[in-house]
C-alpha cells in the first residue's frame, strides 16, 4: 500500500496509468453505451487540450483558433466517410447519383476535383494530419518569423477561425455549409453506427489519446521541451544563445495542430457528422478552457479538464440551456483568477503533499530528500584541485572557484 | 573595407532612431585575446553598441566585421553561432529551470528543431557542464532552481551559459551591477581567467573594477568615441574628466 502511494505521488507515469484506468476500465464498466459514446466525444476534444498544453503551457503561445485544426481533421475524415456513404446505389434518387447529397441539392453535377482523393482512406488519414500541419506551418511561419506573439497572435488565430467558418458556410455546395457533412454510415464497409463499433471506436480513441500523451511527454523531456520552457521565460536569451526561436514555435504549433486534426477525425467517427459549428471562435475558446481548467502544464490534467467541462456542459445544457454559456465564462474567469494551474495545480498543491505526509511514518523519505553532504552530491568538476577549498553557498565564500 | 587581423572591426557605424543618432560614425577595433572595457555617461550608446554587434538592433550604416565576416545583415542566431556571445544587463537566465538545465540548453549542439529532439546529454556534455559550473562557482548548485540563486550567482550563471558556447568574442553589459565587494573581486578573477583564449568587451561603471580588468579602455560620449587607450592615459584625458569622470 505504501509503495503504491509512493509510486502514485512520485512518478508522472502513475498519473497516466490512473487516467488510463479511468477511461479504459472504470468508465466503460459504469456507463451505458450512449453515455460512453459521449465520453468518447469528449476524449476527442482532449486531443486538442493535450496539444494546447504543449503550445500554451509549454510554448507560452496562446492560440484561440485550435478549432480550425480540429475542423480540418474532422472534415478530412467526414469527406471520406461521406463519399463512401454516397455510392450511386444509395443516392439513386438524386439528379446526379454518386455525389454527396448536399452537392446535389446545390445543383452540382460533378464531384469537385479536390474531393476525388478523399475516396481513399489512406489519403484521408494522411490529410487529417498533414492539412492541419500545413496550415499551422503557414500561419506560424508568417507570424513567428515576424515575431508576432502574445495577444496579437491570439487575435490572428481568432481571425483564421472566423475566416474558415465563413468559407465553409459560404461554400455550401462543396462543404455542406451550416448543416455540415451528415449521414455518415460506414468506414470501408464497417458500420460505425452500431454499439459494437462505438465500443471499438471508444477504445481506439483511448489508445490514441494515451499514445498522444506519451508522444508529448517525450517531447517535453527532450531538449526541445526545455527550450520551449526557456523561450517562454526569456525569449531573447534563447535567441542570443544561437537558436532560431521561430522554428521551435512553428514546430510546437504544427504538433498541436496535428493532435487537433486527429481529435477531429475521431470526433467524426464517433459522432457521425461534422459541421462548421466545431470550427469557429466559440468552440476554439471552449477548447482553451479545457486546458485551463485541467491545468495547462499537465498533459493528464488537460484530459480531465476536457472531460469535466464537457460533462458540465452536457449536464447544464440539458437542465439550464440558457445558463450554460454564462457558467462556462464564470468557470474560466474563476479558474484563471483562483487557481491558474488548474486541476493539476490543485492536485500538486493540496492532494499530493497530504498523500506524502501520510506516508512518512510508514516508510523512509525518498532518496533525493535525504540531506546529502554537498561534496558527494556531485562529482567534482574536471581539473578540480582538492587542495583548494571548495566554494560553498554560505555568505562569505560565494564565488567562482579560484583556478 | 579590407580584411584585418582584428577579431572585431567596426567602421563608420551609425544608427539613428527617428533622426537621433545613438551611434554616430563609430570606429572600433578589438584584438584577439583583448579585454576591452567601454565606459561613458548614461545615454552614450554603450548598450546600443552591443545591441548592434549582436544583431538586436540593426545598423543604419557602416560595417561590423567579426573575423573578417560581415555581421550587419546576419540573423541574430547566426551571429551567435559564428562566435559572439552577449550577456544582458539584467541577469537573463531561465528562472524556472535548474542550473544544470540552464547550462545544458546553452550547449551549442542540437540547435535545430530536430537536432533538439535528438539531443542527448552525453557524458561529454555533462563533463562540460560540470567544468563550467566549477568555473563560475556553482558546482554545488547544479540542481538548484536558477530563480533561487542570489543576484550575483545569477550573473555568474549567465556568464557560464555563454561559456558553454565557447564564444570567441564575449560581450558583458555591466556584469558586476548589484554585486557585493567580495563578489566583485571574484568576478574580476573570473573574467581574467576566461579572457585567456578569447576577446571580451565589457561595459562597466565601477572605475576600480575597470582598472583591475581592462587591457584597454574606450570612452564613449554621445554615440562617438571620446578617448581610447590604457586606463591611466584615459583617466588623465581632460575631455574624459570633463564629461564622465568629473573633477
Amino acid at each position: 500500500m505504501t509503495r503504491l502511494r509512493t509510486w502514485l505521488t512520485s512518478s508522472d507515469l502513475a498519473g497516466i496509468a490512473v487516467l488510463a484506468l479511468v477511461i479504459v476500465v472504470v468508465l466503460p464498466l459504469s456507463l451505458d453505451i450512449f453515455r460512453l459514446n459521449l465520453v468518447g466525444k469528449y476524449l476527442s476534444y482532449a486531443f486538442v487540450a493535450v496539444g494546447l498544453v504543449m503550445l500554451w503551457g509549454y510554448g507560452g503561445i496562446l492560440s484561440l483558433g485550435q478549432g480550425v485544426f480540429f475542423g480540418l481533421g474532422g472534415y478530412a475524415m467526414a469527406m471520406f466517410l461521406k463519399l463512401e456513404a454516397s455510392d450511386p446505389e444509395s443516392t439513386k434518387i438524386q439528379s446526379t447519383p454518386g455525389i454527396p447529397d448536399f452537392m446535389d441539392w446545390n445543383q452540382l453535377t460533378q464531384l469537385p476535383i479536390w474531393w476525388e482523393p478523399f475516396r481513399h482512406l489512406p489519403v484521408a488519414l494522411i490529410a487529417m494530419l498533414v492539412v492541419p500541419a500545413i496550415l499551422a506551418f503557414i500561419v506560424g511561419f508568417a507570424m513567428f518569423k515576424r515575431r508576432v506573439g502574445g495577444v496579437y497572435f491570439a487575435i490572428i488565430t481568432q481571425a483564421v477561425a472566423l475566416v474558415l467558418t465563413v468559407l465553409i458556410i459560404g461554400q455550401q455546395g462543396y462543404t455542406g455549409g451550416v448543416n455540415g457533412i451528415t449521414d455518415l454510415k460506414t468506414m470501408l464497409g464497417w458500420d460505425i453506427r452500431n454499439d459494437s463499433a462505438k465500443y471499438i471506436l471508444y477504445f481506439a480513441t483511448c489508445a490514441l489519446l494515451i499514445g498522444a500523451i506519451f508522444l508529448c511527454r517525450w517531447v517535453q523531456k527532450t531538449k526541445l521541451g526545455t527550450l520551449l520552457l526557456a523561450m517562454r521565460d526569456k525569449e531573447d536569451r534563447v535567441r542570443f544563445s544561437g537558436y532560431d526561436v521561430a522554428n521551435f514555435k512553428v514546430f510546437v504549433f504544427c504538433l498541436a495542430a496535428m493532435l487537433c486534426g486527429l481529435g477531429g477525425a475521431l470526433f467524426v467517427l464517433q459522432v457521425g457528422f461534422m459541421s462548421a459549428s466545431f470550427v469557429g471562435i466559440v468552440p476554439s475558446i471552449e477548447m482553451v478552457i479545457y486546458a485551463a481548467v485541467g491545468g495547462r502544464m499537465s498533459l493528464v490534467g488537460a484530459v480531465y479538464g476536457a472531460l469535466l467541462v464537457n460533462f458540465g456542459k452536457t449536464f447544464f445544457s440539458e437542465s439550464f440551456p440558457q445558463l450554460w454559456l454564462f457558467l462556462m465564462a464564470a468557470l474560466f474567469i474563476g479558474v484563471v483568477m483562483a487557481f491558474p494551474n488548474g486541476l493539476a495545480g490543485l492536485y500538486n498543491d493540496y492532494v499530493k503533499p497530504r498523500l506524502l505526509r501520510k506516508r512518512e511514518p510508514h516508510s523512509k523519505p525518498p532518496e533525493e530528500q535525504k540531506p546529502l553532504p554537498a561534496a558527494s552530491a556531485h562529482p567534482p568538476p574536471v581539473g578540480w584541485n582538492p587542495s583548494v577549498p571548495r566554494p560553498r553557498t554560505d555568505a562569505k565564500g560565494v564565488g567562482p572557484a579560484a583556478a | 573595407m579590407s580584411n584585418t587581423d582584428f577579431v572585431l572591426a567596426i567602421e563608420d557605424l551609425t544608427v539613428s532612431f527617428d533622426g537621433f543618432k545613438a551611434i554616430d560614425n563609430l570606429n572600433l577595433y578589438v584584438d584577439k585575446g583583448e579585454l576591452r572595457v567601454i565606459i561613458g555617461p548614461n545615454g552614450a550608446g554603450k548598450t546600443t553598441l552591443l545591441d548592434l554587434i549582436c544583431g538586436k538592433t540593426r545598423a543604419s550604416k557602416g560595417s561590423i566585421k567579426f573575423k573578417n565576416q560581415e555581421m550587419t545583415s546576419l540573423a541574430e542566431h547566426r551571429i551567435v553561432r559564428s562566435g559572439i556571445g552577449r550577456k544582458f544587463q539584467t541577469p537573463s537566465i531561465y528562472e524556472n529551470l535548474s542550473v544544470f538545465k540552464n547550462l545544458e540548453v546553452s550547449f551549442p549542439r542540437g540547435r535545430g528543431v530536430f537536432g533538439a529532439l535528438k539531443f542527448k546529454c552525453t557524458p561529454e556534455v555533462k563533463e562540460r557542464i560540470e567544468s563550467v559550473a566549477g568555473e563560475i562557482g556553482l558546482a554545488d548548485q547544479l540542481e538548484t532552481e536558477a530563480g533561487l540563486l542570489s543576484h550575483g550567482q545569477k550573473q555568474w550563471l549567465e556568464i557560464g551559459m555563454l561559456l558553454m558556447q565557447e564564444p570567441e568574442l564575449l560581450m558583458l553589459d555591466e556584469p558586476i551591477a548589484g554585486m557585493s565587494v567580495r563578489e566583485r573581486e571574484l568576478t574580476a578573477e573570473l573574467l581574467e581567467r576566461i579572457c585567456r583564449n578569447r576577446s571580451m568587451i565589457v561595459i562597466e561603471h565601477d572605475m576600480e573594477f575597470v582598472k583591475k580588468i581592462a587591457h584597454k579602455v574606450t570612452v564613449m560620449h554621445q554615440g562617438k568615441i571620446l578617448a581610447e587607450g590604457p586606463m591611466e592615459k584615459v583617466q588623465a584625458d581632460p575631455r574624459v574628466i570633463d564629461v564622465y569622470l568629473g573633477h
